[in-house]
């Protein structure tokens, strides 16, 4: 048995020592004091860097690490965890690295998601924010603690100033004092400086970690990772959802060069084609015949589907407000004298990440498997994975890589494109490593929707023009039934998802009854960008602005009517938006413009828009956007999530449907399921409110603000109310 | 069959399947992987690259149709006009998700080195083709105008 170094006996921490001790027992694993002081497997890499925490490395020419237990899919945390880190730590911003962490749901957990993972527009507000600010301080106090012993110096004498330390005439870079570093116990809770400290937190002048990677072609993203010997697969699915496998097939496909087996998945969910490249297996796919069996699939049309939605509308299943029924709402309306009522359509909507899902799975030493993805939740990932491959999950190591994109889809509550990859992997014997290729038609018609929602309001007035009774319909698929999030999201049968925004509006309603009714449906539905938001700020909105302007009240005037009595916080925040947008945007009584507001994810905003219009052509002017997000880490970063979040909900707004014939998904790309273009994106200008609260989200929020903003500014200069999305079946063109 | 192509400068004698886009060629074969696929029916705009300087959309061109031609991908990208679009593109911090930006680079560079001073209206029917879901297109349009200023200068 090794004698193992302890603390008290190390005479050196030199490199050649530990190797020395790890070459006498010859195993090929090094064990000595991890940062705690605790007995720990460190790797050899550790030998060159300094582990600090979980969070923070520093190698030994000094420069800093950060290990990112986000993904980066643009919304740009890998540069907000830098900037927390480097804030603390008064480290070189500029040559700072970052990487992914390896999945270890206790390391890297993000307590605001209960798992290891990005979403919910958590990655800093739930507990990102302290995590990699105390990290960065640990490291400092460590560091300073170092270079007093070295220099013998009181530790108040050195400082940090961009990575370097020094003292007097004494100058070292972190590397140079790892060493000593090394033997301090690592602070629980270190000092964290004062607002008044910072020089990168709320600095809009820096520039994104990831701007060179991105602009050279030097981002690697899951589907450029090649490995030797990988071989490509394709999911041949059902094109109605619920189908299962009879018969297939691969005749036609084998005279593809480059075809090399195709084999049913053993879900009867689909066929697994392989091939030697994207091409030949993209080909081979077009190829095979398959039939399905549709006894249990989806096999409504559009127009069937909205009526069942309708129906549901009328008998509700669930009252979401306990103290108010919709029974009472609408006898109470009848006493009223004013009425405002609407139907609301919301479609079916893909997420459409610009990279389409795919992931590569390979085999390791260990009899377990090293995938490779832009992966969002690893806890969950890994633990399906586990499961399906019938491993333990310390077999599952997971690689994750830059995002393009997400919005959502990367995560699914059954994991659903590493499964299949997994399966896949599986068919061949657990030997090779695949690659899971998706067309932009897989991605489109593959499901995982925004779910259609379907809602009725009306909304009983009186004398003032208050609000009396409001009778609201509601009838969605839910994300959460059927899933493991079920116990977690669903109370007394309601999906919080499919009313949020409205049964927790922070406008004073008195009697709000909200009646709720799931579809039922084999369609897979999933949080889209912002998720139940989506939908109920653009029916809320749409309704309180229906509200003003029936009583001839200006819409920004009766809303801050709406939060005069709340007594919280985030009633004055919320107020407080408004008023500012008011301002900023110059909006004055009379003017022809849009106006919404929401409260989002921690973070508020409000919105007015500016839209021209002639015959039937709109052209988005201009968008003026206040936000309160609490503590602004990076304001450059908030803007381009509004930018992007906004961008997102117009498209969406303008032109996204998912459509069904018979069961069949009818959109299939870009050219008939649109996206925005750069001559259809408006100039948006945003003013970020000044705040020292706990940060709120910014990754989602500005997506629901979009489409009310856009269809009460279409209101106000043509008169016409939108409550159909996608607009462009009103007639619209937008230019 | 075989077939001769030039990629970032270096001759390439490659063994392809007649009829394959010239995109999975440059990515699967030749392993360059800054180019990215995402439609496959030449409307998005990521697989942009330049064939003898010209932008196109790699997805769409069959590899028979590239034999002894100059191919140009971002990893290969250089010059006064790539510079400072980079350089422009770093200091707007366009980038999000970062799919679509090196087919938006491509076509950006290949646009000002025609247009030397493009108005807003240029740039949004040159740039048409490249979608971009992250929706970074307000500063694709301050960086195409920052860089054809900085190339003026």
């Amino acid at each position: 048995m090794t004698k193992l170094p302890l603390k008290n006996d190390i005479k050196s921490n030199s490199r050649r020592d530990f190797i020395k001790a790890s070459s006498l027992t010859s195993v090929s694993l090094l064990i000595g004091l991890n940062a705690k002081g605790a007995l720990a497997i460190i790797s050899q890499h550790d030998m060159e860097g300094l582990e600090v925490n979980p969070l923070v490395r520093i190698e030994r020419n000094g420069t800093v690490t950060v290990i990112s237990k986000a993904f980066e899919m643009g919304q740009g945390v890998t540069t907000g965890f830098t900037t927390l880190v480097a804030e603390e730590l008064n480290a070189n911003y500029e040559t700072m690295r970052y990487e992914f962490a390896p999945v270890n749901t206790e390391k890297y957990i993000n307590k605001g998601l209960g798992a290891q993972g990005t979403g919910g527009s958590l990655s800093i507000r739930g507990g990102g924010f302290l995590d990699y600010r105390k990290a960065g301080a640990a490291a400092r106090e460590i560091i300073v603690k170092a270079a007093a012993d070295k220099w013998s110096v009181s530790e108040d004498s050195v400082r940090i100033d961009n990575g370097i330390v020094s003292a007097g005439s004494n100058e070292a870079h972190f590397g140079e004092l790892i060493d000593l570093a090394r033997r301090y116990q690592i602070p629980e809770e270190p000092k964290l400086k004062n607002i008044g400290e910072f020089q990168y937190i709320g600095n809009e002048k820096l520039n994104r970690k990831d701007n060179f990677d991105k602009t050279t072609g030097r981002a690697v993203y899951a589907l450029d990772v090649q490995i030797p010997g990988m071989v490509y697969v394709s999911i041949f699915r059902s094109p109605k959802f619920g189908g299962k496998l009879k018969s297939f097939s691969s005749s036609e496909a084998k005279k593809v060069n480059g075809f090399i087996s195709a084999k049913a998945l053993p879900n009867s969910s689909g066929i697994a084609v392989f091939g030697k490249n994207t091409w030949s297996v993209l080909q081979a796919k077009k190829k095979i015949v398959a039939s399905w069996d549709e006894t249990d699939a989806e096999t409504r049309s559009t127009d069937q589907l909205v009526l069942e939605h309708k129906k549901l509308l009328e008998q509700p299943t669930y009252e979401v407000n306990k103290q108010y029924s919709t029974s009472e709402a609408t006898e109470d309306i009848k006493k009223t004298e004013t009425l405002v009522e609407a139907d609301f359509l919301l479609p079916f909507l893909a997420h459409a990440p610009m990279e389409p899902v795919n992931c590569v799975i390979e085999p390791t030493r260990n009899g377990g498997i090293r995938l490779h993805d832009g992966c969002q939740i690893p806890t969950i990932t890994q633990g399906t994975l586990a499961n399906v491959l019938k491993l333990k999950p310390e077999q599952i190591e997971i690689k994750t890589y830059y995002a393009g994109g997400s919005f959502g889809r990367r995560i699914t509550p059954t994991s659903d494109y590493h499964v299949d990859a997994a399966l896949a992997f599986d068919l061949l014997g657990r030997e090779t490593p695949v690659k899971l290729v998706f067309t932009r038609e897989d991605d489109i018609k593959g499901g995982w929707y925004r779910p259609m929602h379907l809602q009725r309001a009306k909304i009983g007035l009186g004398k003032t023009g208050n609000i009396v009774a409001w009778d609201h319909r509601s009838a969605c698929k839910s994300i959460a039934k059927g899933t493991f999030l079920e116990k977690m999201l669903v109370k007394d049968g309601i999906d919080h998802w499919s009313v949020e925004n409205i049964s927790d509006t922070l406008y004073s309603i008195e009697n709000l009854a909200i009646g709720h009714s799931d579809f039922l449906s084999p369609i897979p539905v999933l949080w889209w960008r912002a998720v139940g938001h989506t939908q109920n700020v653009f029916t809320m909105e749409t309704l309180i602005d229906m509200v003003a302007t029936k009583v001839g009240r200006d819409p920004i005037d009766y809303r801050l009517g709406l939060l005069k009595s709340g007594t919280k916080k985030e009633h004055e925040r919320f107020a407080n938006v408004i008023r500012v947008v008011r301002d900023f945007s110059g909006w004055e009584k009379g003017q022809r413009r849009g106006f919404a507001a929401s409260y989002t994810f921690g973070t508020f905003l409000a919105v007015v828009a500016d839209v021209s219009v002639s015959e039937k052509e709109v052209h988005i002017d201009r968008m003026f956007v206040v936000v309160d997000c609490g503590t602004a880490i990076n304001p450059d970063v908030i803007k381009a999530q509004i930018e992007g979040g906004i961008g997102y909900g117009l498209s969406a707004a303008i032109y996204s449907e998912i459509n069904f014939e018979n069961g069949v998904v009818m959109e299939s790309n870009f050219p008939n399921y649109k996206t925005l273009r750069i001559d259809q994106m408006p100039k948006i200008d945003v003013k970020i409110v000044a705040s020292a609260e706990a940060p709120g989200g910014i990754g989602e929020p500005g997506t629901p603000i979009a489409a009310p903003a856009l269809v009460n500014a279409l209101y106000a200069k043509t008169g016409r109310r939108i409550t159909t999305l996608p607009i462009s079946k009103s007639g619209f063109v937008f230019v | 069959m075989k077939l001769d192509i030039t990629i970032n400068g270096q001759a390439k004698r490659l063994e392809v399947e007649k009829g394959t886009p010239l995109l999975w060629i440059i990515r699967d074969e030749v392993g360059l992987t800054g180019t990215k696929f995402g439609c496959g029916v030449a409307s998005c705009g990521n697989c942009t690259v330049h064939l003898d300087g010209k932008a196109v959309k790699s997805c769409a061109v069959n590899v028979e149709q590239v034999a002894n031609r100059q191919i140009t991908t971002i990893e290969g990208l250089n010059g006064p006009v790539a510079s400072a679009v980079r350089q422009a593109w770093v200091k707007n911090n366009v980038v999000q998700c970062g799919f679509c930006q090196s087919g938006q680079i491509m076509s950006a560079t290949a646009f000002l080195t025609e247009n030397k001073s493009p108005s807003e209206s240029d740039i949004n029917s040159a740039m048409a083709g490249n979608a971009c879901r992250c929706m970074c297109y307000t500063r694709i349009k301050d960086a195409i105008s920052e860089a054809a200023k900085m190339l003026e200068a």
